[in-house]
């Protein structure tokens, strides 16, 4: 057997120790026996995934396993390097997980301590499905584990079960559409594993009608907008390590899917296909990244987040899409790279901020900006995490998410040799989507940042807050150090990154290399985002040793009472919230977020002129939810109405449906035969 | 590192560090003198500075490294950044950083570092100017990245160099349609990212009015000198940047000769770009912030008909 062999066999078998474990242990050790096999599991994934991406291919065939079809794995560069960065968030989340469940914080019921092993290993072998009924079965154990693990907290909070509901119906929208595309697939192909796919011939009519379904199936797990709804509420409400797990790992595996059905086995397809693809992603982007700007809650700003970066990453699917129908092989690969790059940029900074979001909610019991605050002084290394995870979602140059932006920037802006009027007229909007997407996202991250950690409590919760223990800051620190290492180095992974896209394209794809500094092939464009990082260590150390020389004759600095202006200490409620930091951006796009606004000002008992009491109340809702689900939800209510109407108790009326329902069936097959 | 590379970068941080105040006297003066004053003098801002950096920097209660670090941290960016932007010379050994998103990057990296401090002091005036700033920033970075993208989508690189290059080697570039449409988007930009009338009054200290200045109320003695020279540096550096985009003339290769004739060149042109800044600013008031909106999307435009132009037309 090959090292990807064993490595899958330990994950398998690690999650039937820990669901057996989650199963018999006592309670007080359940988490963190359960814990400790997921993070294994996690660790088994990532080296199988590495394995993977080194070259070492793995093919295995269980026909006993399942009924009919069998089960057959198939695990190339492509679904290793999901593997691998779900490896990595898993290992990470579920050591945190450990610590945050410690104190009696996190889920510790049996049913969720037995999803979660369960979770990880369905996660990491969905990636190296060999066959459609294996992908479509561990798609499905995928939905179900995750919505047990995101209905963790159901007895606490009313709202979990909410979540629990809009993810179960999503999902299941998502995954009857998968089924729907993998079999006409399958049935036209005359055969269900991927081999015979990618051999099949079908008419671009139906290769197209495959696309779209599956783009809606993957599109609703990676929470595009509209099929976006379940994902704020699903990692918002979910245990920070799940959250954790759920955004920086299961969303990537919707870009998976796109990409595997797009690329490998449907071989490209036409324009329109992508030209949907990357509007689908422009238009997630730009929504998420604005309900991320003016939300208040952290965790749901950060679920907002990750619908910007998976709109991103398609907007790279779909540009990578239309060079390839344009035949510029480069530019296609180069697209497609900044796609993948970003999935694990992605992955590594919000793992790291749902876990730094986690030790906050855990130590002050809230998640609400405006109610945070002043944390750097009693939280300093999870503030401190935070602001490098923050670093890395604003893509700015020391941060990780700069390097795969600045990709899928070049792959755009050098569109014009190849791409024809489409292209002509879809980049220069696709880069102003981006550019706007990423101010926007420095927006939200500085409020996020300044307005929770820093300044002064808002509430007696932040001001009494403590320190996260070291089973979450170990993992958390680690997940830093990869952010780092990625932001450093990116170039390093230029020779993976090919073999990642060559198996997807099935072309030579060696676009990114380059050693401190990131280079492209067939575009003059370098950046060095090492040099960059030096350059500024160098010079802010230069300025504080001029600074510290040039003023040493004088007083050293001191202490004082805030000035503002003279106006006296301001008192903490004084301070910019999280709404008010974001009340311009709202204002200026008040057209496409449409906030609800209600003044109720009570008169004085004595005279209706004098006020003594206004309420202000400010709620930025979904408005995609509100214009595209209400009226479905109202539908379904009023045919749930007919129900009882139909149904009234007579037991005439029953015989009376079941006598004309079967001389109607009889009509209908003498008529038909 | 030769000699003359060194040299050339160095020649770029002398005119910038010690130049940026002098621009900054220069405007002021300019527009004294339109509205009939005397005026202060160049060197106004040389002297306050000096006089700033004699004074004990002061940490206000309840702050922390946010704020101590940022002042630091904004003067980093913009060395840096003069170091490696095409100002005096295209043949810097550190052009190859000067890609055109790095530099947008750091730009905004500064302005993000200052707003992370004016939130750390916990006024209501740190929040009210960081809020406006970075409101203000996600609003203008489309319309960089699609004039650059105009610039740039010829030239086969975002390299700011190279680009300047690509220009001096075809002067006809310059007037092409997408080329003056660009530099209109960019210098609405400009105007907005440095904080100039009619986005941000940069004498104003009323309440209704301030962004830049509400973020660094709380700053005192060294700490406001390096507050204070970073923003004049950033403005200098973003003048020269679009001059150097759009008339490159005069700026030097890889010798050592040509050096101090181009670092007198540049200083001629930003002097020249600063001055009719302060001219137009005598005769138009500040916009109400939520106009300011508006004037940013136009220059969006500006920069979507660059690209659509630099397509159609070239």
């Amino acid at each position: 057997m090959t090292v990807i062999g064993w490595a899958l066999a330990a994950a398998c078998v690690l999650a039937g120790l820990g669901v057996l474990a989650a199963v018999g242990a006592p309670g007080r050790v359940r988490p963190a026996f359960v814990g400790w096999a997921t993070a294994g599991i996690g660790v088994a994934g990532s080296v199988a995934g590495l394995a993977a991406l080194r070259g070492e291919t793995f093919q295995a065939r269980l026909p006993g396993l399942l009924p009919l079809a069998g089960v057959q794995f198939d695990l190339d560069p492509l679904g290793g390097w999901f593997v691998a960065v779900s490896g990595g968030v898993l290992a990470a989340a579920a050591v945190y997980g450990v610590g945050y469940a410690s104190h009696g914080h996190g889920p510790d019921a049996r049913g969720v301590q037995a999803a979660l092993p369960m979770f990880a290993v369905t996660v990491l072998l969905v990636p190296a499905a060999g066959s459609v009924s294996t992908l479509l079965v561990l798609w499905e154990l995928m939905a179900l584990t995750s919505l047990l693990l995101v209905l963790a907290e159901h007895r606490q909070r009313s709202a979990v079960a909410e979540a629990g509901w809009w993810y179960a119906a999503l999902t299941h929208v998502g995954f009857v559409a998968i089924l729907l595309g993998l079999v006409l697939y399958a049935t036209s192909a005359g055969g269900g594993s991927f081999a015979d796919l990618r051999a099949a011939h079908l008419s671009p009519g139906l290769r197209g009608g495959v696309f779209v379904l599956v783009l809606v199936g993957f599109g609703s797990k990676a929470g595009l907008v509209p099929l976006h709804v379940w994902l704020p509420r699903a990692h918002a409400e979910a245990p920070a390590p799940v959250s954790a797990m759920l955004s920086a790992a299961m969303v990537n595996l919707g870009a998976y899917g796109v990409i595997r059905l797009g690329f490998d086995l449907l071989g490209g397809g036409a324009r329109w296909w992508w030209l949907l693809v990357l509007g689908l992603g422009a238009v997630s982007a730009l929504y998420g990244i604005l309900q991320a700007a003016v939300a208040a809650d952290l965790k749901r700003l950060l679920a907002y987040s990750t619908v910007e970066n998976m709109g991103l990453v398609f907007l790279g699917l779909g540009a990578a899409g239309i060079f390839a129908a344009s035949h510029a092989t480069t530019l296609a690969a180069l697209a497609l790279s900044a796609a993948l790059l970003h999935v694990l940029n992605h992955a590594g900074f919000k793992a790291l901020l749902f876990t730094a979001a986690g030790s906050v909610l855990r130590a002050t019991g809230t998640r609400d900006l405006d109610a945070l605050g002043g944390l750097r002084s009693r939280m300093p290394v999870t503030t401190a995490l935070f602001a490098i995870g923050a670093l890395g979602a604003v893509a700015l140059p020391p941060g990780n998410g700069f390097g795969s932006e600045w990709l899928l920037l070049q792959s755009l802006v050098h569109a014009r040799p190849t791409g024809g009027m489409v292209a002509a007229v879809a980049m220069p909007v696709a880069v102003a989507v981006v550019a706007l997407t990423a101010g926007l996202a420095v927006a939200t991250f500085v409020k996020a940042l300044g307005v929770g950690f820093f300044a002064r409590p808002r509430s007696d919760a932040a001001d009494t807050a403590d320190e996260a223990p070291l089973t979450m800051l170990v993992p958390m620190s680690l997940l830093a150090l990869c952010c780092a290492l990625l932001a450093l180095v990116p170039a390093a992974l230029g020779r993976t990154l090919s073999r990642a896209v060559t198996a997807a394209t099935h072309a030579p794809a060696d676009v990114v290399g380059g050693g401190i500094s990131l280079q492209l092939a067939g575009i003059a464009s370098t950046v060095s985002p090492l040099l960059i990082a030096v350059l500024l260590g160098a010079t802010v150390a230069g300025v504080a040793a001029m600074v510290r020389l040039m003023t040493a004759r004088v007083v050293r600095r001191r202490g004082a009472a805030l000035w503002d202006c003279g106006a006296g200490q301001p008192t903490a409620r004084m301070q910019y919230t999280a709404t008010s930091f974001a009340q311009p951006l709202q204002r200026v796009f008040d057209d496409v977020l449409a906030p609800e606004t209600d003044i109720d000002v009570t008169p004085h008992a004595a005279s209706q002129y004098l006020v003594a009491q206004v309420a202000y109340r400010a709620r930025v809702s979904d408005r995609v939810e509100h214009a595209l689900y209400d009226p479905v939800l109202a539908a379904a209510r009023r045919v749930g109405r007919l129900g009882p109407v139909l149904a009234n108790g007579s037991v005439h009326r029953y015989l009376g449906y079941g006598f004309f329902g079967v001389t109607g069936l009889l009509l209908v097959l003498a008529v038909t035969r | 590192m030769n000699g003359p590379a060194l040299a050339a970068i160095a020649a770029q941080l002398v005119v910038t560090v010690a130049g940026a105040p002098l621009l900054v006297g220069l405007m002021r003066q300019v527009r004294a003198r339109l509205e009939g004053r005397a005026g202060a003098g160049v060197g106004q801002p040389w002297r306050d500075l000096r006089k700033l950096l004699r004074r004990p920097p002061v940490t206000p209660r309840g702050t922390g490294w946010a704020f101590r670090l940022a002042p630091l941290l904004l003067v980093g960016s913009a060395l840096v950044l003069a170091a490696i932007a095409p100002l005096v010379t295209v043949a810097s050994p550190l052009d190859a950083l000067a890609d055109l998103f790095a530099v947008v990057g750091l730009l905004a990296l500064g302005t993000v570092t200052l707003a992370l401090a004016a939130l750390d002091t916990g006024t209501a005036f740190g929040g009210m100017g960081a809020s406006r700033e970075i409101t203000v920033l996600a609003l203008v970075e489309p319309t960089i990245l699609v004039a650059g993208f105009a610039l740039s989508a010829r030239v086969g690189s975002t390299n700011l160099a190279a680009i300047v290059t690509a220009t001096l080697h075809d002067p006809l570039r310059v007037a092409s349609p997408a080329s003056l449409l660009a530099a209109a988007a960019l210098l609405i930009v400009v105007i907005a990212e440095t904080g100039r009338l009619p986005v941000d009054n940069p004498d104003t200290h009323l309440e209704l009015t301030m962004i830049h200045e509400a973020m660094i109320l709380e700053y005192a003695g060294s700490d406001l000198a390096l507050v204070e020279l970073a923003a004049a540096m950033r403005l200098t550096i973003m003048l020269g940047l679009l001059a150097s985009l759009f008339v490159p003339w005069g700026i030097a290769g890889a010798s050592l000769v040509a050096l101090p004739l181009a670092v007198v060149i540049f200083v001629a042109k930003v002097a020249a770009l600063g001055a009719g800044l302060g001219a137009v600013e005598v005769f138009v008031a500040k916009l109400r912030l939520f106009r300011v909106p508006e004037l940013l999307a136009g220059s969006f435009v500006l920069a979507l008909l660059a690209v659509a132009s630099s397509f159609f037309l070239a």
